[in-house]
C-alpha cells in the first residue's frame, strides 16, 4: 500500500462530496447487483481513471471530466454510505495494474477541509457549506445540481455563482454538452465576502457608538 | 340598566382594541428602541450546517462585549451547531477573558414539525414546541435576537414581538437571509418581512434587495 501511495503522490486528486441525506437515499435506491456490475464495467474506462459512484448522472459527468482532463490519479469520495465496497475491493487491484488510478472513500467526516486542500478539482453537491469551503481555498469547483432531490433553492446559489464565473454548474441532463468544453482557466477567483458592514448596521441600529473599534476577535 | 352595562363593555373593548392596534403600529413603524450603551443580552438562533457557518461568521465581527450574555438556541435534533458555537465561545474566552466577552448559554428547542411528519401529529408537536419556545423566551427575555433561518426562529421571533406589544421586553430582531437565497426569500425570511416582525432584514444578493425594498443589502457575508 505504501508503494502505491508513493507513486500516486504526483497524481491529481479529484474530491467528490455529496454530503446530504438525500443523496444517501438515492445511493441505497440504486444499490442492486445488476446496477453495480453494469456501473463498474461501464466506468472503468480506458485512460486509467476509476470512476464509481452511486449517482448515475454524476458518474457520467465524471467520465467526461476524466477524458477532458486526461485522467486523474485519485478520486476521493465523501458520502455516508458507499454501496460498491465489495465489488470495488475485488476489481480494485486489477485496475491498479492497468493504470495508476485509485479510488478512495470515507463515509462521514465533520470536516472536509483537509481533503479539499489535497484536491486539484472538487466536484460537489449544491450545498452552500461545501461550495464556500471550496471557493475559499481557490479550488476549481463543479457543482452538480440534482433537481429531483434537492431543495429547489440550492440550485439558485450554484447558478448565480456560475453566472459570475466562480464555478461550473452542471445539470445531469446537460452535463455532456456543457462540461466537455469547459476551461478551468476561465474561472474567476471568488472574492470572499465581508460580514463587517452588516455588523456595523446592527451596531448602529442599536445605537452603539461607531467610533469604538476594539474588536474582540 | 342592562344596555348601559353593554355600552360600557363595548366602549372598553373598543378602547382596548384601538390601544393594541396603535401599540402594534408604533412598534412596526416607529421602532423606538431604547438607547443602549450597556451590553445587551442576546439570543442567537442557530440553524444547521451552512446556516450556522454564516451566523458564526457574523458573530466573528460583532463586538461581543456589547452582546452579552449570549444564549444560543438550536433544534433538539441538531447537535453539531451548538458544538460549533461552543468552540467559538471557548476561543472568545481564551482571547479576551470571560469578563470582557461575557458568558454564554446553550439550549435546545423542540421543532414544531420534522420533515415528513404527518399533519395530525404535528398539531400536538407544534403545541409542545410553542410552549417550549414561550418558556425559553420567558427565561431569556433577550434584548437582541439574531437569526438566519430556518424555521426554528419563527416561534421565538413571534413571541418576542408579543413581548414588545405587551411591554414585557423590547427586543431588536435581526434576520440575515442565507446566502443560498438568491432570487426568493426563504419562508422564514418572508414571514418575518411581511409581518414586519423583524427590525432589520439583511439579504446577500442585490436581486433580493430589488424585490424586497425594506431589506438591507451590504454585500455577501461568506
Amino acid at each position: 500500500m505504501d508503494e502505491k501511495s508513493g507513486t500516486l503522490k504526483e497524481k491529481k486528486v479529484v474530491f467528490v462530496t455529496v454530503g446530504t441525506t438525500c443523496f444517501d437515499a438515492l445511493v441505497r435506491a440504486v444499490d442492486t447487483p445488476e446496477v453495480k456490475n453494469e456501473r463498474i464495467h461501464k466506468y472503468s474506462n480506458s485512460n486509467g481513471s476509476w470512476i464509481i459512484h452511486s449517482h448515475q448522472d454524476l458518474l457520467e459527468f465524471l467520465e467526461i471530466m476524466c477524458k477532458f482532463a486526461g485522467g486523474f490519479g485519485k478520486l476521493l469520495f465523501a458520502c455516508r454510505y458507499f454501496p460498491f465496497q465489495q465489488s470495488m475491493d475485488s476489481s480494485h487491484n486489477q485496475t491498479v495494474e492497468n493504470g495508476p488510478a485509485v479510488l478512495e472513500y470515507f463515509t462521514f467526516s465533520s470536516s472536509i477541509a483537509d481533503y479539499l486542500k489535497e484536491a486539484s478539482l472538487v466536484i460537489s453537491h449544491a450545498g452552500s457549506g461545501s461550495i464556500f469551503e471550496t471557493l475559499r481555498l481557490g479550488k476549481p469547483l463543479i457543482v452538480v445540481v440534482n433537481e429531483d432531490l434537492m431543495d429547489n433553492n440550492q440550485s439558485e446559489l450554484a447558478e448565480e455563482l456560475a453566472e459570475r464565473k466562480h464555478l461550473f454548474c452542471a445539470r445531469p441532463q446537460t452535463s455532456y454538452e456543457t462540461i466537455a468544453d469547459m476551461d478551468t482557466g476561465s474561472l474567476i477567483t471568488y472574492q470572499l465576502g465581508d460580514a463587517e458592514p452588516v455588523a456595523k448596521l446592527i451596531s448602529r441600529y442599536l445605537e452603539f457608538p461607531d467610533d469604538k473599534l476594539t474588536y474582540v476577535k | 340598566m342592562e344596555s348601559s352595562t353593554n355600552f360600557v363593555l363595548l366602549l372598553l373593548l373598543t378602547i382596548g382594541v384601538v390601544v393594541t392596534i396603535v401599540r402594534i403600529l408604533a412598534i412596526v413603524y416607529k421602532r423606538s428602541n431604547p438607547k443602549s450603551s450597556q451590553p445587551l443580552s442576546s439570543l442567537i438562533v442557530l440553524g444547521s450546517g451552512g446556516h450556522t457557518a454564516e451566523m458564526l461568521n457574523l458573530l466573528n465581527v460583532l463586538q461581543m462585549e456589547r452582546f452579552k450574555p449570549r444564549f444560543y438556541i438550536a433544534a433538539a435534533t441538531d447537535n453539531m451547531s451548538l458544538q460549533k458555537a461552543g468552540v467559538y465561545e471557548d476561543s472568545l474566552v481564551d482571547k479576551a477573558g470571560v469578563d470582557a466577552v461575557g458568558r454564554a448559554e446553550f439550549m435546545q428547542i423542540y421543532r414544531s414539525r420534522e420533515v415528513g411528519q404527518s399533519y395530525i401529529t404535528s398539531i400536538g408537536t407544534t403545541t409542545i414546541a410553542m410552549a417550549h419556545a414561550l418558556w425559553l423566551m420567558i427565561k431569556i427575555r433577550p434584548k437582541v435576537i439574531l437569526c438566519n433561518g430556518p424555521g426554528t426562529c419563527i416561534p421565538l421571533c413571534v413571541i418576542a414581538f408579543f413581548f414588545k406589544v405587551l411591554g414585557i421586553r423590547w427586543s431588536s430582531i435581526f434576520y440575515v437571509e442565507s446566502i443560498a437565497r438568491v432570487r426568493r426569500l426563504s419562508l422564514s425570511g418572508l414571514l418575518l418581512y411581511k409581518l414586519r416582525i423583524v427590525d432589520q432584514l439583511f439579504v446577500q444578493w442585490p436581486q433580493l434587495k430589488e424585490k424586497y425594498p425594506r431589506a438591507h443589502y451590504v454585500g455577501c457575508l461568506m
